[in-house]
């Protein structure tokens, strides 16, 4: 499992395909968003950010398993004498860390752009990613063996990311965090539990 | 059949409605047993998904799509209900502080995706497993988004609009059973042959290319 | 006929037209699978004396 996910980093690293690609999706997003908001909206601004987030999740999720599927690799894995479930953890494992090092940049570049940022807002984006790469990564596999798979995801998941929406805006604009972050928790855990469980039969040829 | 089962029920949701006094009220014995109609199709059809990873049936996947079929059906008429309902009430055709509205709203998104997924994949064991992996997601998801409503409402809407209007009077509850009863009644009815109807499409089918 | 009555009945009206318009779209789906089974049953008759 741990090596599936280093796997994965190391192909990105080499490959330099999908990272950047969100690096500049989500700036590219940003500045967009500031020509969209008119006037002293900051309550917008904060939620838009989730769905630059959101959005740039889509966008790494769509390539997750797309090298898997072009050279065959994925019946391979599904053959190997391990848990399947491990297939999902090392996905949702490098998935993650693409996020992560998006969000590094994307973070400082909405403070920079935007307004400061809290410490809840930051605590919300990790308990969020948890759960946007734990369901996402489940819906990418999905989408991978349906004909329309770049069409097909953002359907999918957007009706799912939506509490994620609600908890990730809730965090950043309410006085008492607490809860919205009590709820991100929850979703993440529900959904993470869900999609362990359910991951191998999306795999099964 | 199909007109008897469909006519008993519409008879049972006709007959009840003038039991009770406020025009706007009448709407309930309509919407919400429609609604939970919608619940119980959508649970249905993620049961028998579940049925379906479980034992590896293939009977269960046609019977959790058309479940899931006869779910967004009902769930789309909760949409339109609720929309007039609204506007009788608040004069607006759509109103985000009804939670119940909002619900479906994503619910009927997330279960056109899920026809969609159908669509885009080809028959057999790998759409039907794919198929039962989102149907349970779809209920697992109903009560998470529930709650992410009730939470939204906090910053989205400060002034809450609260429903908890009359107590339902012992006639008015009797009433809305009956619905509940018709609307449930119909929707086995409609389950029931639209089921029929599918696997007669799937024996045809089979039926051509034995002698094809 | 007040507003009110009338979206009432409008809303009845609704869930009224949806079973009528299931109902004919099952009535052509019948029309549909009872051709195709004329014509397979066809094919059935025209194959037995030649196949055996």
């Amino acid at each position: 499992m741990a090596a599936l996910a280093r796997k994965d980093l190391l192909l990105e690293l080499r490959g330099r395909e999908t990272l950047p690609a969100m690096l500049l999706f989500v700036v590219a997003m940003l500045v967009a968003f500031r020509f969209a908001l008119t006037g002293e909206q900051s309550d917008a601004a904060a939620g838009l950010l989730w769905v630059a987030i959101l959005f740039t999740a889509l966008l790494g999720l769509g390539r997750a398993f797309v090298p898997e599927r072009e050279q065959g690799v994925l019946d391979g894995l599904v053959l190997a004498p391990c848990d399947r479930s491990a297939i999902w953890l090392g996905k949702l494992l490098a998935t993650l860390a693409f996020l992560v090092l998006v969000e590094l940049v994307a973070l400082p570049a909405f403070a920079l752009f935007f307004e400061p940022l809290s410490g809840q807002t930051i605590a919300a984006v990790a308990l969020a990613n948890v759960g946007i790469c734990a369901v996402g990564t489940l819906l990418a596999a999905m989408a991978v063996a349906a004909r329309a798979r770049e069409l097909l995801l953002p359907l999918l998941f957007l009706p799912l990311a939506l509490p994620i929406v609600v908890g990730g805006v809730g965090a950043t604009v309410a006085e008492d965090a607490g809860r919205y972050l009590g709820f991100l928790a929850l979703y993440d855990l529900v959904f993470a539990i869900l999609a362990w469980a359910t991951f191998e039969y999306v795999v099964v040829e | 059949m199909l007109l008897l089962g469909g006519g008993v029920a519409l008879a049972l949701l006709w007959a009840p409605e003038d039991a009770d006094q406020g025009i706007s009220q009448r709407i309930f014995y309509i919407h919400v047993p429609v609604a939970l109609t919608a619940y119980a199709c959508f649970g249905w059809g993620a049961w028998k998904a579940l049925r379906h990873l479980w034992t590896r049936g293939e009977r269960y996947d046609l019977e959790s799509y058309t479940a899931i079929h006869m779910g967004t059906i009902f769930g789309l008429l909760t949409l339109v209900t609720g929309s007039i309902w609204a506007k009788i009430s608040w004069g607006v055709w759509w109103s985000w502080g009804e939670r119940q509205l909002v619900l479906f709203l994503i619910l009927f998104l997330f279960y056109s995706a899920y026809f969609m997924l159908r669509f885009s994949v080809d028959a057999g064991p790998a759409r039907a497993n794919l198929s039962a992996v989102y149907a349970l997601f779809g209920v697992v998801l109903i009560p998470v988004s529930f709650l992410a409503i009730r939470l939204a409402e906090n910053f989205i809407h400060p002034v809450v609009f609260t429903r908890e209007g009359p107590q339902m009077a012992g006639s008015m509850f009797a009433t809305f059973l009956v619905c509940l009863a018709g609307t449930l009644a119909l929707a086995g009815a409609l389950y029931s042959n639209e089921l029929t109807g599918k696997r007669l499409d799937e024996r045809l089918l089979e039926l051509r290319e034995l002698l094809a | 006929m007040s507003a009110g009555e009338k979206y009432l009945a409008a809303a009845y009206a609704v869930v009224l037209g949806a079973v009528l318009a299931y109902v004919a779209i099952i009535a052509l789906k019948l029309a549909r699978m009872e051709r195709e089974l004329d014509e397979l049953a066809q094919l059935a008759r025209g194959r037995r004396p030649a196949g055996g």
